[in-house]
């Protein structure tokens, strides 16, 4: 690792004002921080670690039903505090990596990083979420922009998402045994006014939702609507660990198996 | 350089780092406790597993500073005073819970975290929790069957594959 600075704020406002400074690099729970710093991939001057902040840690329910989840809240955590209110979500949460990864890692390092085999970004994307950052309120339609894109800007922070805890929801992945992301993952979500459908690990474009299979599942919410779908091969990630065609096929069997599942 | 205190094993340790020492650094160079191992430094292997403020972390994915004020326990605060083995520590021998004994660290501290978390896991639940700890030796079912005798549980059963 390159030297850097090392900043512990114990607020959002005083977070903001070190991440200020050029070069500096907001620290979640590093759990890919980390390891792209010790492959000198990243050269931030200072580092500036949220993890002292109290106030965007916590899992609430706000006065609309929505569940908010603090920015710094980890994967552990929402595992165990969004169990009642949102299964599936929990469920995600406690997927993710390994238990001692989940220890550390948390909801707003995983978005603003946006890693295109990471589990949260479709979460959030197939409960069409609300980014809530030390700015502004961001849609989740918004939020995501490609491969480790997001809306974010320079030095903002996520201090919370607000998901809204739909009928019915389900996420499966098939992991990719040695890292442990998902070589493919569907997150699907019934509300009352349509379901929606989000697939991480698949595509070249980072998270994305499948609109076909979004609208067959909100005129027939049953794994048969989806019999004999895929998305297009067309964009795909094709890696050691499977090919295009191979990834889109995988789209179609995880989100049967996720509508099977969806509770 | 900064400065660093936290609570190790029950006692007040400290010293001064830089910004990017990892907690497994500090472990293990500035204290000189080197039973938590570092295996592959990429959070893959889990050597490298403390307890931080009661829960499992890798320590070489977390740096020290982050550590600050915090209660940390390592597999050097496992065994009682006098030597005598906790527990799973007793296990892992009576079952051959290891060979080269490089991860051994590493499965007793998350082992320990599971077991207060749940308290009497299925062989199923085990062998799930150790997802992020590597063992190369040993093919993990002695470890397993360690894990579950030290949750008081009959391994008799428990056929090795």
């Amino acid at each position: 690792m390159y030297a850097f600075e090392f900043e512990r704020p114990s607020t959002v406002a005083d977070a903001a004002k070190a991440l200020g400074e050029e070069d500096a690099q907001a620290l979640g729970g590093g759990q890919t921080l980390i390891p792209t710093l010790k492959q000198r991939l990243a050269m931030p001057s200072k580092l500036v670690s949220l993890s002292g902040i109290a106030e965007i840690k916590g899992v609430c329910k706000a006065d609309d039903g929505a569940l908010c989840v603090g920015g710094g809240t980890t994967h552990a955590t929402v595992a165990s505090e969004a169990k009642a209110d949102y299964p599936a979500l929990a469920a995600l949460a406690g997927n993710i990596g390994d238990p001692a990864v989940r220890n550390r890692g948390t909801i707003g390092g995983s978005i603003a990083n946006n890693d295109p085999a990471a589990c949260y970004p479709s979460a959030v994307l197939a409960s069409g979420a609300t980014v809530v950052t030390n700015k502004r309120e961001i849609a989740a339609d918004d939020y995501f922009q490609g491969l480790f894109e997001t809306a974010l800007d320079e030095g903002e922070i996520v201090t919370e998402v607000r998901f809204p805890v739909p009928e019915k929801a389900s996420y499966q992945k098939f992991e990719q045994p040695a890292s442990r992301f998902a070589l493919v993952g569907v997150f699907v979500a019934k509300y009352a006014d349509g379901v929606r459908v989000a697939v991480t690990g698949a595509s070249e474009s980072g998270v994305f939702r499948w609109s076909e299979a979004e609208a067959a599942l909100s005129s027939n919410f049953a794994p048969e609507a989806l019999d004999g779908m895929a998305p297009p091969a067309d964009g795909m990630i094709s890696d050691l660990h499977g090919s295009a065609d191979y990834r889109a096929h995988l789209v179609g069997v995880i989100a049967r198996r996720a509508v099977a599942a969806a509770s | 350089m900064p400065q660093v205190s936290m609570t190790v094993n029950g006692k007040p340790a400290s010293g001064e780092v830089e910004g990017r020492t990892l907690l497994s650094t500090f472990l293990r160079e500035t204290l000189g406790m080197t039973g938590t191992h570092v295996g592959c430094d990429t959070s893959q292997c889990g050597a490298c597993v403390v307890h931080v403020n009661g829960d499992a972390v890798k320590s070489c994915t977390m740096f020290a500073l982050e550590a600050e004020g915090a209660d940390v326990a390592t597999i050097e605060g496992q065994a009682a005073a006098d030597g005598t083995l906790n527990a799973i520590q007793a296990a892992f021998q009576e079952h051959h819970g290891l060979q080269c004994g490089f991860c051994t660290p590493g499965m007793v501290m998350s082992a320990a975290a599971l077991l207060k978390e749940n308290p009497k896991p299925s062989e199923a639940e085990v062998r799930k929790y150790l997802s992020g700890n590597l063992c190369r030796c040993t093919g993990y079912h002695n470890i397993v069957k360690a894990i579950m005798a030290a949750s008081g549980q009959d391994v008799g059963a428990i056929a090795a594959e």
